[in-house]
């Protein structure tokens, strides 16, 4: 039983810390419980889908669909990702300002929310289809499976419960930090979500060039210890980078950077429509 | 946003490299959650391919941190694992969903 917690616990915290930083980012956007929600019931519907159809998404591609699944599956993130991180650059100001004043509705459209709730749906449903394919595993066995199954479902609460301490906890840092903390947690979490993504293509066949190791501190801090699986999701820490990772995760938050420059009002008030 | 662009392409045009790679071909078998052979020798500094067949009706999760490897092979399938090139050393596997007995060691030397 403890076993099946453990493996639960580990899929649904890594897709629990991502929802309890996206939860923690739109504090003060209108809205966001229903488009939170909608991620969470669309990331639990498609991991159902997905397990339902591992076998069909395995085997295509000669064998490297999965791969190329997992791999689709972070950049989209990472795509969105971006474009939350622009968006709040240029009107993070204004929610943080509402905020201020009680009671006051911030009318700033929902584009973000959306960006967010795509995110929390793909990262439940790629931790969640591991979830269900391992529950499934335990259901088909017969035997001891319920004492599992009650690990399982232990896991899950378990899982819920470290999200509900990601989010109070990012609670506590004062609304006029929230938006730059989140931010920069935002940026790294794609910068490893893209590191990663990199390494499924290469597992796939199709980005096999610069894979030599940089380094391995896996001596150091192992990638399976929970502190290592925590700074895995969140910072995208791993043991042993390849070149391309290491490139990727570089560029990506370079590339975040500037785009958030880009974005960000002038001080002086609206950027002159003509050109100078 | 154009260095950005810049280092995209950069990454893109990288990738594009070696798109074709020919790997050798290994066996990996997991029957009753367990995989023979445990230990597996391959060639250190080579990109190789195994082959995991998952005999067990029940799905497993071939996974290896040391590897840079996760894979779920569902029950009564099998899955292609591409790995290296690594440098020689003992690089231990495992079944994620059955950790307690699916182990294994590959060495690459």
């Amino acid at each position: 039983m403890l076993g099946a917690l453990l493996i639960v616990f580990r899929e649904v915290l890594e897709a629990g810390l991502i929802v309890g930083i996206v939860m923690a980012a739109t504090r003060g956007v209108p809205g966001r419980g229903r488009w939170i929600t909608i991620g969470i019931a669309g990331g639990v519907l498609g991991a159902g889908i997905v397990a339902m159809f591992a076998g069909v998404i395995s085997d295509a591609f000669q064998g490297s669909g999965q791969e190329l699944f997992n791999a689709g599956v972070l950049a989209i993130a990472v795509v969105m990702l971006m474009w939350h991180n622009a968006w709040m650059a240029r009107h993070g100001r204004e929610i943080a300002d509402e905020m201020q004043r009680v009671g006051t509705a911030v009318s700033e459209g929902t584009k973000p929310l959306t960006a967010l709730a795509v995110v929390i749906g793909l990262a439940v449903l790629r931790e969640g289809s591991e979830v269900v394919l391992f529950l499934y595993g335990i259901m088909a066995q017969g035997t001891s499976g319920s004492a599992l199954l009650a690990g399982g479902v232990l896991g899950i609460a378990a899982g819920a419960a470290f999200t509900a301490l990601t989010y109070f906890g990012l609670l506590a840092i004062p609304n006029r930090h929230i938006f730059s903390v989140t931010s920069w947690l935002i940026a790294l979490l794609a910068a490893g979500m893209a590191a990663q993504s990199v390494q499924f293509l290469n597992n796939a066949g199709l980005v096999v060039s610069l894979d030599q190791t940089v380094w391995d501190t896996s001596w150091l801090l192992s990638e399976g210890s929970l502190l290592g699986r925590l700074l895995h999701i969140l910072i995208g820490y791993t043991e042993r980078p390849t070149e391309m990772q290491l490139l990727v995760y570089v560029a990506i938050l370079i590339a975040m950077y500037v785009l958030m420059r880009i974005a960000r009002p002038s001080p002086r008030g609206p950027m002159p429509a003509a050109a100078e | 946003m154009r260095r950005a662009l810049i280092l995209i392409g950069m990454a893109a045009f990288l990738a594009m490299g070696a798109a074709a790679a020919r790997a050798d071909d290994y066996v990996l078998t997991i029957k009753d959650h367990r995989f023979t052979p445990t230990e597996i020798k391959i060639p250190a500094n080579k990109r190789v391919q195994i082959t995991v067949v998952n005999d067990d009706a029940t799905p497993e999760e071939f996974e290896s941190k040391e590897m840079k490897v996760e894979k779920v092979i569902p029950g009564k399938s099998k899955g292609v694992v591409r790995v290296g090139p690594l440098r020689p050393g003992r690089y231990p596997f495992f079944g994620e969903f059955h950790e307690a007995t699916a182990k294994g060691t590959l060495i690459a030397e």
